[in-house]
């Protein structure tokens, strides 16, 4: 098994040594465990800041949004779609990008951890293989990996980059076409009242902080939908409506654009499965349209392009 | 005795065909029923999803969009983008529990004031039986 930081901080120093690169945009240690944030390194001193383990689920391609400078960037199989996103909506040139492509094993979700663990505080978190070390004040853990995947690793059939410069280390194995939509299916074999009350519930305890929408990269519009107050589309209050109508419009902008990378699901403060939402879009775009975001560079968003005989039942 | 259920149906009809088959279907004194409040559009792909929420939001009982059938736009796409659009959008709604009756879409041209006669029956007759809409109303006061 190759080290995964360490090739990453060789590389990142070559490119910056040979100028090939401004900077290097990867992940670093936070503060506490498995809370890894992301790093812009532009001195080849700083380059042993770089890390890698499973708890990189923060989504780089929101960090090239108009940069100007020549970049490279850490990139797992949902980084790197988004960053063909990226490419296809032109907020950044191929030619500024050295793509470093991991091969991504599936990342892990600290909040299954640390219900796992109850009222442990974990201190230390160190991965051996396919287990999980936690450790803290009087105890040591031994888990398993798999069953900590973020739910959205869980089902992924992308793990390789699709697109890369360079690849730190051999493809891992794609999973089997995995049953994806198993959750959506349940929601929509509910009758229509009861949807209600699932999504209702499910939005309860919204605080509309948008840190979903910060944290996805399919999100840069100058002025977004929220913060417009003439006419105001969404409303600012708690009221049930205005989180709705955010949920909904938040979820409509990113239609055929979502990899489903997990992003906002990971930033959502107060647990929210928010990619109940995107997810029947997803399902929806694939079934409609056969379309994948961010599997090919060539050609346009489905919403960007039409075919004459395009699915329209539903219109009278 | 209470009075019958008269919903209030917001429609968005495209400025190059249903609005003019709502014209012609006036002109024609081709009778159908009032609960439509007409707002006009340029096309069918200037209809922002944004649109049809705030309908709902403010205490409309259905939506009801309408633009030129397929090749026929003024804008010669529009109506394409705008039916990716719409399958998604209606699709997302009524996952989310918004009753399949409540949102409309059709093409009409303006030609077809029947079609328009008809289409505008079809549409009251399912949001009537849906009763009034409950769900999406916002019960704060709006504050701008």
């Amino acid at each position: 098994m190759v080290d995964y930081t360490k090739e990453i901080q060789e590389r990142a120093k070559r490119l910056l040594e040979d100028k090939k690169v401004d900077a290097v945009i990867g992940y670093r240690q936070g503060t506490v465990p498995m809370m890894n944030e992301p790093i812009l390194v532009r001195e080849t001193g700083k380059t042993d800041q770089l890390y890698w383990d499973s708890f990189c689920g923060v989504n780089l391609a929101n960090y090239l949004t108009k940069r100007k400078e020549r970049l490279a960037v850490v990139a797992k199989g949902c980084d790197s779609r988004n960053i063909i996103i990226h490419l296809q909506e032109g907020q950044i040139k191929r030619e500024q990008l050295h793509i470093i492509g991991v091969p991504c094993l599936g990342m892990l979700d600290r909040r299954k951890v640390w219900a796992k663990l109850g009222d442990k505080e974990p201190l230390l978190v160190r991965e051996e293989g396919d287990q999980l070390l936690v450790s803290g004040r009087g105890f040591e853990e031994r888990l398993k990996k798999s069953d900590f995947l973020q739910d959205n690793c869980a089902i992924c059939i992308h793990r390789n980059p699709v697109l890369y410069d360079e690849l730190i280390t051999d493809p891992v194995k794609e999973p089997q076409r995995t049953d994806r939509y198993e959750d959506v299916r349940t929601v929509e074999a509910m009758d229509s009242g009861a949807r209600w009350e699932y999504f209702e519930k499910l939005i309860e305890p919204c605080i509309r902080c948008y840190a979903c929408r910060n944290a996805c990269p399919l999100c840069y519009c100058p002025t977004c939908f929220v913060d417009e107050s003439r006419p105001q589309w969404v409303g600012k209050s708690l009221d049930p409506t205005d989180v709705r109508t955010f949920h909904y419009l938040r979820a409509f902008h990113c239609a055929g654009r979502c990899t489903d990378c997990g992003a906002c699901e990971r930033a959502c403060p107060v647990g929210i499965k928010v990619r109940q939402f995107t997810k029947k879009l997803e399902k929806d775009v694939w079934e409609l349209y056969q379309f994948e975001a961010g599997m090919v560079l060539e050609g346009r968003p489905p919403l960007d392009v039409f075919l004459p005989d395009d699915p329209e039942q539903f219109i009278k | 005795m209470s009075e019958p259920f008269e919903p209030k149906i917001i429609t968005f009809l495209c400025n190059w065909c249903s609005y003019g088959g709502a014209d012609l279907a006036g002109v024609s004194r081709l009778q159908y029923p009032p609960n439509i409040r007409v707002v006009r559009i340029p096309c069918s792909g200037r209809l922002d999803p944004k649109f049809i929420l705030a309908s709902f939001r403010r205490g409309a009982d259905g939506v009801w969009v309408s633009g030129c059938h397929p090749g026929d736009c003024h804008y010669i796409a529009g109506n394409y983008y705008a039916r990716r659009k719409f399958a998604l959008l209606k699709g997302l709604l009524e996952h989310m529990g918004i009753e399949s009756g409540r949102l409309h879409f059709s093409w009409v041209s303006s030609a077809e004031a029947t079609k328009f006669q008809q289409v505008v029956t079809e549409v009251t007759e399912a949001v009537k039986a849906l009763g009034p809409a409950q769900h999406f109303i916002k019960k704060m006061p709006e504050v701008a």
